[in-house]
C-alpha cells in the first residue's frame, strides 16, 4: 500500500502546490516534482508488508511491489527525459498537469496490478486509461494532438466496454468476481470461454496486439513525444504484468485455450507490427510498430505458464523499457532542440553528436536483440520459456521475426553513421535533467544485460501456474 | 418462481443492446453518437450484472456493486470524452469522424 499512498500524496501535494504559485513561478513545480518522485522510487525498492487489504480486492507481495519498481524507474526517466519540452513557453501554464495526469494513471496502474478482484482491476484500468487520453491531448491547440486524444478515448471506451461484457459472463458463470473464487469455479464451458475471449480482447486493446492495435500508430503519432514514451512503454508494461497474472492465477484452467489464443495472436501480432514498421519514415510511427512487435514477443513469454515465463515476461519488460527509452529519448531530445522527427533527418548524426548517435545504436541493438546488450537476454529468455514449453515453430517464427526487426532498426543506425549529408542536425547540447535521464536509460541497457543478478531476483520472486 | 420475467429475456436484450452498441460505434461518423454507442455496451453489461446478481446469485451483492461502480466510471469517461470532442471541434470546425484524419497510415 506504500507505493499508491505515497504517489496519491505526492499527487495531491503537486495540486495544491500549482494553485498556490503564480504563473511566473510554475517552472519551481518540476523540480518539486522530479525531486519527490525520486525519493518515492527510493522508497519503493525498500521491503514492504505483505497482506491481503480490503477483504481481498488489494494483494500487496513482493513480486507486486517488484513490477511496480520497474514501472517507477521508467516513469522517472520519462520525466527527467520531458524537460526541455515541458520548459517551453506553451507550457507554462498546464506544466503541473502533466505530473498529476501521469501520476493518476500511474496510481491506476498499481491498483490495477495489485487489485484482488475484477472490481478493482476495472477501476485500476479505468484510473490509468481516462487521464492518459487526456495526456494524449496534452497540447490542445495541435490538430494531431487533439486527433489521438479522441482516437485513444474512443477506442480505450470501447475496448473497456468489451472487456467489462466478459467480466459480466465472469460473473455469471462463476458467482464472484474474487480472482481466488473464480480461478476455483473457472471450466472450459462455452460460456467461460466466450467470456475468457471478450475480457482477452479488451486487453488486448490496452497491449495493442494485433487485430485490436489500429489505433496505436495515430495515438503514438500525434501525442507528445514523452506521452508517447509513456504509453509506449509504461502503459504497456503495466498491462501485460496484470495480464500474466490474471492468465496464471485466474484461468489457469483453460490454459488449452489461451495457450492457442497467444500462439495465433503473437505469430499476427510479431509479422504485422515488423511489416508495417518497414516502411515508416516517422520516427515516432516506426516507434509505435515496431513496439506493436515486441509485444507480440511479450506473448511469446506469456504462453508457457511456467515460472520461467513470468520471469522472462517480467524481465523483458524491465529491458524493454530501458531500451525504448533511449530511443524515445534521443528522438525527444532532437524534436526539442530542431523539431525534426523523419528518419532521414538523421542522417551524418554521428558527425554532430555522437553521444546522442552512440546511445541510439545501443537502443536499437538492444531492441533488436544484438549479444553484448541487454535486449538480447530478454528475447532469449523470452524464447527459451516458450521453447521449454515446446513450441519449436513459434520459437522459429519469432527468430525470424527478429531477423526481419533487425533489418529497420539498423536503418536507424545506419542513417547516423554512414550515410552523408550537407545538412546534418547541428551540433546541441541538451540540459542536465535531459542528460540524466538519457544517460539512465543508456546505462539500464548495459547493466541489466551483464549484471545477472537482476534475472535471478526476478525469478525468485515469480511463480507460474497455480493448479 | 412463477409469473416473473425468466433470466433468458434480460440476457437476450442486453446481448442485443451489446451488439447494436458495437455496430452504431462502427458505422456512425459522428462522434458523439459513436460515445453513445458505447454508453449502450455499458449499459448491456449493468444489465447483465444485475440479473445475474438478483436470478443466480441472490445471497451476494458484488454484481449490484460492479454496475455501480461502472456507471461512475461511464459517468467520467464520457466527461473526458466530451471534452476532447469540444477540443476537436475546435480544432477541425467538425465532429464527423472521416474530417479527423490529419494521421493515416
Amino acid at each position: 500500500m506504500r507505493h499508491e499512498l505515497l504517489l496519491t500524496a505526492i499527487a495531491l501535494i503537486l495540486l495544491v502546490t500549482d494553485i498556490m504559485l503564480k504563473p511566473s513561478q510554475k517552472p519551481r513545480i518540476i523540480p518539486v516534482a522530479m525531486v519527490l518522485f525520486s525519493i518515492h522510487t527510493i522508497a519503493g525498492f525498500f521491503p514492504a508488508q505483505e497482506g491481503i487489504l480490503f477483504g481481498g480486492m488489494f494483494r500487496a507481495t513482493p513480486l507486486i511491489s517488484m513490477m511496480k519498481n520497474v514501472l517507477n524507474v521508467g516513469v522517472l526517466i520519462i520525466l527527467l527525459q520531458s524537460y526541455t519540452w515541458l520548459m517551453k513557453e506553451e507550457n507554462r501554464d498546464k506544466m503541473s498537469e502533466y505530473f498529476i495526469l501521469m501520476f493518476s494513471t500511474l496510481i491506476g496502474m498499481y491498483f490495477m496490478i495489485s487489485s484482488g478482484d475484477f472490481l478493482m482491476f476495472y477501476l485500476g484500468l479505468e484510473t490509468a486509461t481516462i487521464p492518459m487520453a487526456a495526456l494524449a491531448a496534452y497540447t490542445h491547440h495541435q490538430t494531431k494532438s487533439a486527433e489521438a486524444g479522441v482516437k485513444l478515448i474512443l477506442s480505450s471506451a470501447l475496448s473497456s466496454g468489451i472487456l467489462l461484457f466478459g467480466l459480466s459472463l465472469i460473473y455469471g458463470s462463476t458467482g464472484s468476481i474474487y480472482f481466488s473464487d473464480v480461478a476455483l469455479f473457472y471450466g472450459t464451458e462455452p460460456m467461460q470461454v466466450l467470456a475468457f475471449l471478450f475480457f482477452f480482447s479488451g486487453m488486448a486493446f490496452k497491449i495493442s496486439l494485433v487485430p485490436f492495435h489500429l489505433w496505436t500508430a495515430d495515438v503514438y503519432e500525434g501525442s507528445p513525444i514523452n506521452v508517447t514514451s509513456y504509453f509506449s512503454v509504461i502503459s504497456k508494461g503495466a498491462a501485460s504484468f496484470i495480464l500474466v497474472l490474471i492468465l496464471y492465477k485466474v484461468f489457469f484452467q483453460l490454459i488449452d485455450v489461451w495457450q492457442e489464443v497467444l500462439y495465433i495472436i503473437s505469430i499476427l501480432t510479431m509479422v504485422v507490427g515488423n511489416l508495417f514498421a518497414l516502411r515508416q519514415k516517422n520516427m515516432k510511427r516506426f516507434l509505435a510498430f515496431s513496439s506493436i512487435a515486441q509485444a507480440g514477443f511479450i506473448l511469446l513469454g506469456m504462453i508457457a505458464g511456467s515460472q520461467l515465463g513470468m520471469t522472462s515476461v517480467i524481465y523483458f519488460v524491465l529491458v524493454y523499457i530501458f531500451s525504448n527509452l533511449g530511443a524515445f529519448g534521443v528522438v525527444s531530445a532532437i524534436e526539442a532542440a530542431t523539431g525534426k522527427i523523419n528518419m532521414n533527418d538523421y542522417d551524418g548524426l554521428y558527425i554532430t553528436n555522437p553521444k546522442l548517435s552512440l546511445l541510439m545504436m545501443l537502443a536499437m541493438f538492444s531492441l533488436a536483440g544484438i549479444p553484448p546488450v541487454a535486449g538480447f537476454f530478454g528475447k532469449f529468455f523470452l524464447f527459451t520459456s516458450a521453447a521449454s514449453a515446446g513450441y519449436y515453430w513459434l520459437v522459429f517464427i519469432a527468430v525470424l521475426n527478429a531477423t526481419i526487426s533487425l533489418y529497420y532498426y539498423l536503418m536507424v543506425v545506419k542513417a547516423m553513421f554512414i550515410n552523408k549529408t550537407e545538412t546534418p542536425i547541428a551540433t546541441f547540447r541538451s540540459d542536465g535533467m535531459t542528460r540524466a535521464g538519457l544517460i539512465l536509460a543508456g546505462l539500464g541497457i548495459v547493466v541489466v544485460g551483464f549484471w545477472s543478478q537482476v534475472y535471478e531476483f526476478i525469478n525468485s520472486l515469480s511463480v507460474g501456474l497455480l493448479y | 418462481m412463477t409469473g416473473t420475467i425468466p433470466l433468458q429475456y434480460f440476457l437476450i436484450i442486453s446481448t442485443l443492446m451489446f451488439f447494436t452498441g458495437i455496430y452504431g460505434f462502427l458505422t456512425r461518423k459522428n462522434l458523439i453518437t459513436m460515445l453513445m454507442s458505447i454508453e449502450l455496451i455499458l449499459n448491456s453489461v449493468n444489465i447483465n450484472f444485475v440479473a445475474f446478481n438478483r436470478y443466480l446469485y441472490p445471497d451476494n451483492l458484488h454484481g449490484h456493486f460492479f454496475s455501480l461502480i461502472v456507471i461512475a466510471v461511464a459517468a467520467a469517461e464520457a466527461a473526458v470524452a466530451i471534452a476532447i470532442i469540444i477540443n476537436i471541434y475546435r480544432n477541425f470546425r467538425s465532429i464527423d469522424v472521416d474530417k479527423v484524419d490529419e494521421m493515416k497510415f
